[in-house]
């Protein structure tokens, strides 16, 4: 890169770009009671929502991984008719507005929904369940998973693979021992980043699985409800929800931070 | 002679005095249409009856531009006193309202224009059965509230002890339209709401009534926000929900009389 003075108008916008994400930080770290930081996050609330949030978030990944790692295979290797309107219609939860998700998820699977009355003949009930949440959270973070997997199956070198055949070896077993190890890395990277949307997930939890403390109450919803009634407590999670947001930006840095 | 005169003069006087009177009270009285644009916070159960209202406020004042903005009672509190831009804030508990007067925002006391009973939801016809609170512990029964943080849940906790009933509601619902959109979702059998929701609901839900032993019953306040950037506008707005109009609007909408 070479280095080059802006002119200044391209530096006083840029300024007020980087003053537009800094400053809310700024504000809410200004208004966090880190006297009474350890107390605020150990209550009760608190604590329920922590745990809550850890489980579903990371059910999320993992029913992300089960069902989006075959999925990124299917749309890099197969090229099968129809094959685009496929890929944009699992990506669109990307850019859906969450609660747009949480309404169609009802009404699919809601007790009134297309497939809810066959889901209660046989005992399940999604919504306010935190099967619900973990549902939610899948489909807004699955697409990240998916994308960035078949982005990384689509660059990877298959003359592995090509190998491993040669000598023998089945497609599952190639799939196995040889593909998933070399794509390895953006399957974290898909993983990591499935993790943290569904960590953040509020919108379609809310408007399909509802709001019960240890149930359906991960931390954007106790942040929303507890910033009404006990603001310290709100500040403390959203710190939180900050802290990971910062620590996965850092585990990814790569990815992100460094430009080409 | 001179008497007739004097009367004369005191009549004209006092006609003076009353077309002096008339003019003042129309210059500021309630028919002359102001313009500008005004932002009421209102509670979430008022989103059908304040409707009508800004919108009768609308044909009166064509200039005028009324933005509501509805959201639970606790929800715009927040937001009011962390500097929302409100004139005009419409409770649906006194705790709410109470925050504004105590961060000294609100102009004046706060006027209470309207009470509003609980009432059950639940499904069109009653399919479930619900005659009592204590049907509401039924396992067979999926209920849903307000969230405890917003007063429609405060009430249906209150109501529910009352009642001596320890209900699993498996959701805490951010405002109380919320819980009426689970109902007529048919995602719960039966949520804890007001009077007047279950009537803006129409055919969509049936209302079980709760007695009045179990009974808790809302209290609306308004107050004109302080700084609020239109205040006579603001002012026109809640004495126009005061007024006879505004009583008889609410009144349709199923709230009751302060």
């Amino acid at each position: 890169m070479r280095p080059e003075r802006p002119p200044i108008l391209i530096a006083t916008l840029a300024i007020f770009a980087v003053a537009f994400f800094v400053l809310p930080l700024v504000g809410l770290l200004s208004r966090a009671p880190w006297q009474t930081a350890l107390i605020d996050l150990t209550t009760p609330e608190a604590l329920t929502a922590l745990r809550l949030s850890f489980v579903v978030s990371l059910a999320a990944t993992a029913l992300a991984l089960v069902l989006g790692v075959p999925l990124a295979w299917v749309y890099a290797r197969v090229p099968f008719p129809g094959r685009d309107v496929a890929r944009a219609l699992t990506t669109l939860p990307m850019i859906l507005p969450p609660v747009v998700g949480g309404v169609a998820l009802l009404f699919a699977f809601g007790r009134r929904g297309l497939f809810g009355p066959a889901l209660e003949a046989i005992g399940i009930r999604v919504p306010f369940t935190t099967f619900g949440a973990i549902l939610a959270a899948t489909f807004v973070a699955m697409p990240f998973l998916v994308l960035t997997v078949e982005a990384g199956l689509r660059s990877m070198d298959r003359r592995y693979e090509d190998a491993a055949r040669t000598l023998g070896a089945g497609r599952w077993l190639v799939f196995r021992r040889v593909t998933l190890p070399l794509i390895a890395p953006s399957v974290f990277a898909g993983a990591v980043l499935s993790w943290a949307r569904a960590l953040g997930e509020f919108g379609a939890t809310i408007t399909f699985a509802g709001n019960l403390p240890g149930t359906t109450q991960t931390l954007p919803l106790a942040v929303y409800i507890a910033l009404e009634t006990r603001p310290e407590v709100a500040i403390m999670l959203s710190l939180v929800l900050l802290a990971v947001a910062l620590a996965i930006l850092v585990v990814m840095r790569d990815r992100y931070l460094r430009a080409f | 002679m001179a008497r007739p005169n004097l009367r004369a003069a005191f009549a004209l006087g006092l006609a003076a005095a009353v077309v002096a009177g008339a003019c003042s009270q129309s210059s500021t009285g309630v028919d002359a249409p102001l313009a500008g644009e005004v932002t009421v916070f209102a509670a979430s159960s008022l989103v059908d009856a304040f409707g009508r209202i800004g919108n009768e406020l609308r044909k009166a004042n064509p200039d005028a531009r009324i933005n509501l903005n509805f959201g639970s009672s606790s929800t715009l509190a927040t937001q009011i006193t962390n500097g929302a831009p409100a004139d005009v804030f419409a409770s649906a508990d006194q705790t709410n309202m109470q925050k504004i007067v105590t961060a000294s925002l609100a102009t004046g006391a706060p006027t209470e224009f309207a009470s509003n009973r609980l009432e059950i939801a639940v499904a069109a016809g009653n399919p479930k059965k619900v005659s009592t609170l204590a049907d509401l512990a039924r396992r067979d029964v999926v209920l849903v509230i307000a969230a405890p943080s917003v007063p429609a849940g405060q009430y249906a906790l209150q109501a529910l002890a009352k009642a001596g009933v320890a209900a699993n509601p498996v959701s805490q619902e951010i405002d109380v339209r919320a819980v009426l959109n689970k109902v007529i979702l048919g995602e719960a059998d039966a949520g804890i709401v007001y009077v007047s929701d279950v009537k803006s609901a129409g055919a969509r839900v049936t209302g079980v009534d709760i007695p009045d032993r179990h009974q808790v019953i809302a209290h609306y306040p308004i107050a004109v926000v302080k700084g609020s950037k239109n205040a006579a506008l603001a002012y026109r707005f809640v004495d126009y929900v005061i007024s006879p109009a505004g009583q008889q609007a609410l009144g349709d909408f199923g709230f009751s009389r302060p």
